[in-house]
């Protein structure tokens, strides 16, 4: 792997996050100036930040793209205990021209009584739906019952999970087989407290959310959680960030047909990496689910991958080489061709 | 079969090794690399890092290998099942020999350009990717002969003699720049050809090089035709001729003893070359070894000792030679490389090894994937024995071709991939073309039909339904209006004719007209849009002045409760100047139904409307609006009865 291109990102604080859109043509980048900034990626494959905006009045913790059959709509969640959804707003041709485009706040969530520490928009079949999970433990469900019109959401569910909660993530498959679920990890550092991993789905008898799972072999502060894309599997897969990283596979146990309760599953661990040596604080898969990405305090990012008899290995690393912040180098972009390089011997 | 534990690479990032994290997002064909620090607050920002894989895709020469390789590819697809593998296999060879042509023709073109650039680095990595196609060429070639053909033994040898004739081409340029000289004989790479010619089988040609030897030193015309005899003599077996393997066993041994007779007699003492000769046609191993440079590789000494020992080698002795070549060839100073390990893989029928080892060491899946799914054809991979058989050879298509999909035009070739891929090409597919930018209507609509004819109705909603909103937010409503009809979406058409029809209060016009006038079956998509299909119609007929017409369509609009509450005020003022017509357009029944219409709206309005605070011009306007319908209601009333009470005379 190699560095194609830097883009000199200009936040005048640390950045928290960053996210691609749907297409992989924008993305979005929030910091701890409070401010969210968007950028487009022209034909030529350069980066120009069309936005930047104040969000928030503190630091904002993440940032995430609506799916795109909603418009062109972002959600932030940040340190001053709120949520907040913007919208993109066609401007007057001239600013067009000149590359710019406004983003308005369509409406902000001020129920959390402490910062909020993810925000993610649900699986787009369930509508347009926001859950937010804050520090006092407390997951919100949100839905904007017209998506024209974004002002208006109501909160939905209000689940307490009991313990301060850092990330969530819901299971992007839309199949009917099995009802919407979510996991929220939890960094609670006390580990007599159990399972730092809850899964929550969905009962359509009584319209609520209750917990089908708790991963009590995850002792230790979860500090992101990531559900794979389903790809027709019939089980479901579930990175974690903790002290290491860990693979989960959840798989749905036949349900008798009187029993109205949530899901049984059997929980088995796939793989466990503790090649960080530390805590590992992200964790996110690529699109077709083939390749996890990890980032941890040895301040690595490591990338694994399952060969075809799901043996998991690492099949790259990505580490600072030392370099001082440069704050603006712009580089060219490489040559066309691009070498076949042995990865056995690339360092 | 043990996995080998490679190291992972490591990308260095322009960014600080310690007191940071690195944060990260998954891009389409790409990584997003940024410092930071997790739960926490700090200063400096830095910069955001694209990092790729070091993939080929971008290369325009390489382009051409994807394109006519995935042709190839599909020509695979489609052989027909039910043939029997005997009369199959001369198909699987041609295939086979297509993809190499493929690998050969890019070579070349890679290597024109590498000779031809000034520039150092492009040079470089030119030369980079030649050197690699043409591994994978060798390995490719190598895997059409001991597995794809299968050639058995006797023919084996023969095909291992092509085989490595074919990868060493600087035999042929030193003879001609030898030819081409003053006096070829006493040209210094003289030897060096016609041994080279000795070593790879070429006897004819070595016997010519030898004439001009000959005629040079006219005392030795006795030993140089012993050497042309022995060289005319050696039998090579002929698979399509009537000869026994045995027979031909026996004959090359009497001629193997006959050489070997002539080294005991000293014929050829006085002369050291002739000698040389002789001892690589009885098969002297250390004659052979002393000829490093002139074999250059551990293979070609393989062959050259099997053509001089073991003509009649079996494919399952392959191997035991393949690895004491290996190990006799390479010196204790140097180690295998990968090419060497797959190579001898190969040799040793291991085709899984061949096609792991072949994965590591390659960054980019086509040839594996392409590979691999040629031997699965030929049901190469299920006679190992291996339940992943097929999975394996998915596992790799999907992997070559997701990595394609990234690329703005590749991606097109990737779908008939997938399509080939029974257990999870349909599910990968259905997930990597919803990611494909939309950046053109033109693009939409390519990426559409493909998932209109596999059947994808989820993908293909989705992707009208952004085309809508796309449209939508643009304020292209004729635009978004057909893309909600295409996605199926009624709530969305339902909102966008809404929309229509607020233009229309406010401007009096139709946008889009196009559009509406031909709607046809898809007005039945929602309530509102088939109201402004109709009252569109309706305008359309009031134009060409077909009143009767146009006043039946006006009056069921609101009959038949097509048309919204919220709307009616407005059709009944359209209705108007039908009224006031000279003619009697509306009949008594029909006005009847009008005026009962605008009492119901009366009565409605009463009671939503108490209460609300509208501006007195507003609430004016509106009384006279009711009274003028009234007015011309009852006059048009009584204009028809009295019309229809008439007897015509």
């Amino acid at each position: 792997m190699f560095v194609a291109r830097s883009i000199a990102a200009d936040h005048k604080d640390l950045i928290h996050d960053v996210s691609y859109d749907f297409h992989g043509r924008r993305m979005a980048t929030c910091s701890s100036d409070q401010s969210v900034k968007v950028w487009d990626k022209s034909e030529n494959g350069e980066w120009h930040c069309t936005a930047s905006w104040k969000t928030h009045s503190g630091s904002v913790w993440r940032v995430t793209w609506a799916h795109p059959e909603f418009g062109q709509v972002l959600a932030s969640c940040s340190f001053d205990r709120t949520a907040a959804v913007w919208e993109e707003i066609v401007g007057e041709s001239n600013d067009k021209q000149r590359g710019l485009s406004h983003w308005i706040k369509r409406t902000t969530l001020v129920d959390s009584r402490t910062s909020v520490t993810d925000v993610k928009f649900a699986p787009k079949h369930m509508g347009l739906m926001l859950t937010t999970c804050s520090a006092d433990g407390v997951v919100r469900i949100y839905e904007a019952p017209d998506v024209m019109n974004l002002s208006q959401w109501s909160l939905q569910h209000e689940i307490s999970c009991k313990l301060s909660c850092s990330c969530i993530s819901w299971n992007p498959s839309s199949s009917r087989a099995h009802p919407a679920m979510f996991a929220v990890g939890s960094d609670d550092s006390n580990v007599t407290y159990g399972g730092k991993v809850q899964i929550y789905e969905y009962n359509e008898n009584t319209r609520k959310y209750a917990k089908a799972e708790t991963l009590m072999t995850v002792t230790d502060a979860v500090h992101d959680i990531a559900f794979a894309p389903n790809l027709g599997r019939s089980f479901h897969v579930l990175a974690i960030a903790t002290k290491d990283v860990r693979i989960f596979k959840l798989v749905p146990m036949r349900k008798e047909s009187t029993s109205t309760g949530p899901t049984k599953f059997e929980v088995q661990i796939v793989a466990q990496f503790d090649n960080h040596n530390s805590q590992v604080w992200r964790v996110s898969w690529n699109i077709t689910s083939t390749l996890l990405a990890s980032s941890g305090d040895d301040g690595c990012v490591r990338l694994w991958k399952a060969n075809y008899m799901d043996n998991w290995k690492c099949t790259g690393i990505l580490k600072g080489d030392g370099s001082p912040l440069t704050g603006s180098s712009v580089r060219t972009d490489n040559l066309q061709c691009l070498t076949l390089t042995g990865t056995a011997a690339a360092h | 079969m043990e996995e080998v534990d490679v190291e992972p690479a490591v990308t260095n990032i322009p960014a600080a090794s310690s007191g940071t994290h690195l944060g990260f997002a998954w891009g389409p064909g790409d990584i997003l690399v940024y410092e930071t620090l997790y739960k926490a607050s700090g200063t400096g920002s830095g910069d955001i890092h694209e990092v790729r894989k070091d993939e080929d895709i971008y290369s325009p020469i390489l382009r051409k290998l994807f394109n006519e390789s995935h042709h190839i590819f599909v020509g695979l697809q489609t052989i027909r099942e039910d043939l029997p593998s005997k009369n199959k296999k001369p198909q699987f060879v041609s295939i086979s020999k297509n993809y190499r042509s493929v690998i050969r023709a890019c070579m070349e073109e890679l290597q024109q350009v590498a000779v031809s650039t000034k520039v150092a680095e492009v040079a470089m990595q030119y030369g980079n990717q030649v050197s690699i196609l043409l591994a994978i060429e060798l390995i490719w070639n190598l895997c059409e002969v001991l597995f794809i053909d299968a050639a058995p033994a006797g023919s084996l040898l023969l095909h291992l003699l092509d085989w490595v004739r074919l990868h060493k081409a600087d035999v042929d340029e030193k003879a001609r720049e030898v030819l081409q000289s003053e006096s070829p004989a006493e040209h210094r790479d003289y030897w060096d050809v016609v041994v080279s010619y000795v070593l790879q089988g070429r006897l004819e040609e070595a016997r010519q090089m030898l004439v001009k030897q000959a005629t040079l030193q006219p005392a030795a015309r006795k030993m140089y035709k012993q050497m042309d005899t022995l060289l005319s003599k050696m039998p090579f077996y002929n698979p399509g001729g009537t000869q026994t393997l045995t027979e031909f066993d026996v004959k090359w041994r009497h001629w193997h003893e006959e050489v070997d007779r002539c080294l005991q007699d000293n014929s050829f003492a006085s002369n050291k070359h002739l000698e040389l000769i002789c001892k690589i046609l009885v098969g002297d191993e250390d004659t052979l070894l002393e000829h490093k440079d002139l074999l250059s590789t551990w293979y070609h000494f393989l062959v050259t000792r099997l053509l001089f020992c073991h003509p009649t080698v079996k494919p399952t002795e392959l191997h035991y030679y393949a690895q004491s070549c290996l190990t006799m060839f390479l010196d204790s100073r140097s180690v295998p490389e990968p090419l060497d390990s797959i190579l001898l893989a190969a040799f040793e029928f291991d085709i899984h090894q061949v096609i792991k080892d072949c994965s590591i060491a390659l960054n980019n899946w086509w040839f594996v994937a392409h590979l691999t799914d040629l031997l699965d054809h030929c049901k190469l991979l299920q006679s190992h024995n291996l339940h992943f058989g097929s999975n394996l050879r998915e596992f790799l298509l999907l992997e070559y071709a997701s990595g394609l999909f990234t690329h703005h035009s590749l991606w097109q070739l990737a779908v008939d991939y997938f399509d080939h891929c029974p257990e999870f090409g349909r599910v990968y597919l259905e997930l990597q073309i919803e990611r494909v930018p939309l950046d053109t209507e033109r693009k939409a609509l390519k990426v559409l039909r493909i998932c209109e004819q596999r059947q994808m109705s989820e993908q293909v909603r989705s992707i009208c339904k952004i085309m809508a909103m796309r449209a939508l937010r643009n304020n292209r409503l004729g635009s978004a209006l057909s893309w909600s009809i295409r996605a199926k979406d009624a709530a969305f058409a339902t909102l966008i004719s809404e929309r229509f029809l607020q233009d229309y209060c406010a401007r009096g016009t139709f946008s889009d007209l196009d559009l509406i006038d031909n709607l046809g079956p898809a007005m039945l998509l929602s309530d509102r849009l088939t109201f402004l299909g109709k009252y569109r119609e309706f305008h359309k007929l009031y134009g060409e002045k077909r009143f009767r017409e146009a006043s039946k369509l006006l009056l069921s609009l609101m009959t038949a409760k097509i048309a919204p509450r919220s709307f009616w005020m407005t059709l009944l003022t359209d209705a108007l100047p039908l009224l006031e017509q000279k003619e009697v357009i509306f009949s008594a029944d029909q006005t009847h139904e009008l005026m009962f219409c605008l009492e119901e709206l009366m009565s409605s309005l009463n009671t939503t409307t108490a209460g609300t605070d509208r501006p007195m011009q507003d609430e004016d306007i509106e009384v006279t609006k009711v009274e003028l319908l009234r007015l011309a209601l009852a006059r048009n009333l009584a204009m028809a009865i009295v019309k229809e009470g008439t007897v015509e005379a």
